[in-house]
């Protein structure tokens, strides 16, 4: 990935509150327009926007809502991207190892939502401590 | 009751699709009402199409799984029909294949398995004269 000339200047980043269950699917169109804005093709669009739709729903279950970002990217040659950076003042992981294996679940979902969702972007980053919430950053290129 | 899905019935089988932009409410009221249509009305079969979901994430995903557990438990044969491409790639990247879920490319296709062929025009009219 070309993340050492990586700018994020190339539309204006969005904010979009999570905090009730319609946010869910306002999230989701958002994502989906940024992905076509940036010239993903149909099965790019449906990994990023189904990667949205788990850390979304995360940070709302989880998480008592938070806020998801999204930026647009630009790296090397012009290719385009986008960041999501999901966060939430939730409880936090305790053990982020048990978190990205894949059949573990705390909540109503399958156990899928870290371990699935990393396989589904180019780059994935979690930072969360047990008491501070938690914040998960996904990129995925064009 | 009427849901804010409506499910047809054909005979013995119950045909219903899931829109695009589904809520997890009205997942969970949709389940809610064909597992009381499978219940009230002894139907044979089942056949849920897909077609118009962009996507797919876990929570649907385990709907779709439980929903057709409970119809089978109520003995109904459940097919879940019309996957759209860019979702069966990303649903099996994030490793759910729906384990146990009987699938169709189409409703068309579920339809035939559960008995319904659509026969040429010819042997129609044939049939009937």
């Amino acid at each position: 990935m070309p993340q050492g000339e990586t700018t994020t200047g190339a539309a204006p980043e969005e904010r979009h509150a999570i905090t009730d269950e319609r946010d869910l699917l306002r999230s989701r169109h958002a994502v989906r327009a940024a992905a076509v804005a940036a010239g993903f093709d149909l099965v790019g669009q449906t990994k990023l926007v189904t990667a949205a739709s788990e850390l979304v729903r995360n940070a709302y279950i989880h998480g008592g809502g938070g806020v998801l970002r999204i930026v647009p990217l630009t790296g090397a040659g012009g290719r385009r991207g986008v960041r999501l950076v999901v966060s939430d003042h939730g409880p936090g992981i305790p053990d982020v190892d048990t978190a990205l294996s894949d059949g573990y679940s705390t909540g109503a979902g399958l156990g899928h939502g870290l371990g699935g969702t990393r396989r589904l972007v180019d780059s994935f980053a979690i930072d969360t401590e047990p008491g501070r919430g938690t914040t998960i950053v996904v990129e995925r290129w064009a | 009751m009427t849901g804010p899905v409506p499910i047809l019935r054909l005979g013995d089988i119950l045909l219903t699709g899931l829109l695009n932009d589904l809520d997890d409410k009205t997942a969970l009221e949709f389940t809610g009402e064909l597992v009381d249509r499978i219940s009230a009305e002894g139907s044979r079969g089942v056949v849920i199409d897909i077609s118009r979901l962009e996507i797919i994430d876990s929570f649907v995903a385990r709907v779709l799984m439980e929903l057709a557990g409970t119809g089978k438990l109520l003995g109904a044969r459940m097919i879940v029909a019309g996957m759209r491409p860019a979702v069966a790639i990303t649903l099996s990247e994030l490793g759910l294949q729906l384990s146990g879920v009987e699938t169709a490319l189409n409703a068309e296709r579920a339809m035939a398995r559960l008995g319904w062929e659509q026969r040429p025009r010819r042997a129609e009219a044939h049939a009937a004269g």
